[in-house]
């Protein structure tokens, strides 16, 4: 089949339609197309940690079934948490057979799971298959003189048995700064929770992880932040304002997704881009938003 | 009973050690836990105080709010020299207390800004992790 089996998740159909638009066109531009597989559904958001839970494997574990009923073997992520619940379901499930019996024999209406599925982030697709360099050849506006604090975050990294790079060192991001000729920018937050899904429950948490990961990257000179989890991007971008509200020196700092980033080198659609980061690029409005 | 509503049942250090899959005897308080995690500003116990506590028996480790802070970011658990995945033993506390109906947050305290103002993200975390 030429193309990926694409899961998008929920928050691409919703807060995070930019990073869907970028990764679709870009993954069109490469060659190597996201087909959005039928019938999916929430991957739960969060992997369950406890031994004796198996209900809440079941919305991953369909979700494997489902890429299975289309005849793949693989399937492939946006959004960093439901790499890591789909990736930790699938291991969770293949380390213990007994596991694996119970939960099929509880989803009588569907196929059974054979554990032959592969869960793959977009991001590895890019190292490992198509590569560095052929993005570069892709790229058709150089970002040279950007310079861009690439923010891991947890979930794409931790724990190690899923993690798609060094938990502590990684270097994924770097590298496809660098495919795209900008200059990548290391901080010391980059791998630091942003506090998650604590913005529920204790927003005033999250404003301060975000004063101290963006002011990080700005003192090491980012222009921009890229991520490839929408909650952080939300996290990290949305409680920005607040932030101002409190202390007024804080300086702003857009946070998009790395497919974004991408999409603008590659001269296809990025999706909504804020615009002083558009200034930064030294590009007018319209491009890179398919509008040429 | 706990100050919190909780009932202290017996075999508790048990039951957290079998929902987690954890052996909390491994753990000889290096404090590397501590030391790596993002949100300690908030706990009122060091996340190697709550291992500490969990060893000793000493139930106020149930009463305290770092099972709640921590965002299961694994930080502690990629870098614990002793293979102790602490994300687990604080999930396994958390659902200690959401398994006696004792949930942590409920979407009828929350007004609608406040509801859509959230992305769906959050909200399904949120909920998965501290309510039952």
């Amino acid at each position: 089949m030429d193309g990926l089996t694409y899961f998008p998740g929920c928050s691409l159909k919703e807060e995070a339609k930019e990073f869907e638009i970028s990764a679709m066109a870009v993954m069109k531009a490469l060659g190597l197309p996201l087909i959005e597989f039928e019938r999916w559904n929430c991957c739960g958001t969060v992997f369950s940690l406890t031994e004796d839970d198996l209900m809440h494997q079941l919305a991953t574990i369909r979700n494997l079934i489902r890429v299975q009923e289309n005849g793949s073997e693989e399937i492939v992520t946006l959004c960093s948490m439901c790499y890591n619940t789909l990736k930790r379901s699938s291991l969770f499930v293949n380390r213990d057979k007994e596991r694996l019996e119970k939960i099929n024999a509880f989803m009588d209406r569907e196929q059974a799971y054979e554990g032959k599925v592969e869960v793959r982030h977009l991001l590895e697709v890019l190292r490992d298959r198509i590569g560095w360099d052929k993005v570069e050849e892709a790229m058709t506006h150089s970002l040279e003189g950007l310079s861009v604090a690439p923010y891991y975050g947890c979930m794409l990294l931790r724990p190690r048995e899923v993690g798609i790079d060094d938990p502590d060192n990684p270097t994924i991001m770097q590298d496809l700064i660098e495919a795209l000729w900008a200059t990548p920018v290391e901080f010391p937050f980059q791998t630091e929770c942003c506090g998650s899904y604590q913005v529920v429950d204790r927003r005033e948490l999250i404003v301060e992880r975000t004063h101290r990961i963006l002011s990080s990257a700005r003192r090491s000179g980012a222009d921009v932040v890229i991520t490839s989890c929408p909650l952080c991007q939300y996290n990290l971008q949305k409680t920005q304002s607040e932030l101002k509200e409190t202390i007024p020196t804080f300086e702003e700092m857009p946070v998009i997704y790395f497919t974004q980033l991408m999409a603008v080198a590659l001269e296809v659609d990025s999706g909504e881009l804020p615009s002083p980061l558009l200034a930064g690029l030294a590009i007018e409005e319209g491009v890179g938003n398919g509008e040429r | 009973m706990a100050r919190n509503g909780l009932e202290i049942i017996e075999g508790l250090l048990e039951k957290v050690e079998e929902l987690s899959g954890q052996n909390v005897f491994a753990c000889y308080q290096c404090g590397m836990c501590s030391a790596g995690c993002p949100l300690t500003d908030e706990m009122d116990l060091l996340p190697n105080q709550v291992i500490r506590g969990l060893q000793l028996r000493d139930w106020r480790t149930m009463e305290s709010n770092a099972m709640w802070i921590c965002a299961s970011c694994f930080s502690c658990q990629v870098r614990c020299p002793k293979g102790v995945d602490l994300a687990r033993l604080m999930e396994a506390m958390r659902q200690i207390y959401l398994r006696q109906q004792l949930d942590h947050v409920s979407i009828d305290d929350m007004t609608p800004e406040q509801i859509s103002k959230l992305p769906q993200i959050a909200l399904v975390a949120s909920f998965r992790k501290k309510t039952g």
